[in-house]
């Protein structure tokens, strides 16, 4: 997530309102569909799930846009990169 | 016991035949070798997300194969060979799973104590998850 002005406050509690901050609409976290699904193993055979975190060109989508956490971020990488082996997935989108 | 999934593509023009007597032929290895396949999905013909070789399509077949890891190493060794095979990956999933369940079992925790103390609690319990799992 990009946070330009760190100094204002870390823990941004509910009066969380920087002077410059970002568009409201970048700064939540956490909207990811694998916590609203509540999907704990990331399956390389599912490729529609992969492609919502691909770019339009087949690269994999940054965790800061796509709100996932580390954790998740390194499991759906390792199913992304399963998943162009098998050609089930590009690895450029020409 | 170890659980693995292997998926291989045949070329778009192998005859159903060649793929039936390729599988069976994998299945008595696996048999043979103390393995047992538990599942085998034929996905049938599919585009393929670019070319491999010359071919734009290609047959997909998964094995979900269950046994110590030795019958692995010669399946893998006879789709190498098999010329009708352009591509093939074994994944290990016995680990990965137990950890997904493991996360599940552990969500439905801090569910319950979210809900009696009315606090936000899940970004803390996958914290933990991540460093403990990764390390071990």
């Amino acid at each position: 997530m990009p946070r330009p002005n760190d100094r204002n406050d870390r823990n941004d509690g509910p009066s969380r309102r920087p002077m410059n901050a970002p568009m409201p609409s970048s700064r939540r976290r956490r909207s990811s569909k694998l916590s609203a699904e509540k999907i704990d193993y990331i399956d390389y055979k599912d490729v529609k799930l992969l492609q919502s975190f691909l770019t339009e060109n087949g690269k994999i989508l940054p965790a800061r846009l796509s709100g996932v956490s580390a954790l998740q971020q390194r499991k759906i990488a390792e199913a992304i990169k399963r998943a162009r082996t098998i050609a089930l997935l590009p690895y450029v989108q020409a | 016991m170890r659980t693995y999934e292997i998926v291989y593509i045949v070329v778009p023009n192998t005859t159903d035949d060649d793929l039936a007597k390729l599988n069976s032929q994998l299945e008595k290895v696996v048999a043979d070798l103390g393995g047992k396949i538990v599942k085998t999905d034929l996905w049938g013909r599919k585009k393929l997300a670019y070319k491999i070789g010359k071919y734009e399509e290609g047959v997909y077949v998964v094995l979900y194969i269950e046994g110590s890891g030795k019958e692995i190493a010669e399946v893998e060794r006879r789709l190498r060979v098999n010329d009708a095979v352009i591509r093939h990956m074994t994944v290990r999933t016995d680990e990965d799973l137990k950890r997904a369940e493991k996360l599940k079992s552990r969500r439905k925790v801090s569910v319950r104590a979210a809900a009696a103390s009315g606090a936000d609690s899940e970004g803390d319990v996958e914290g933990e998850g991540g460093d403990e799992e990764f390390d071990s």
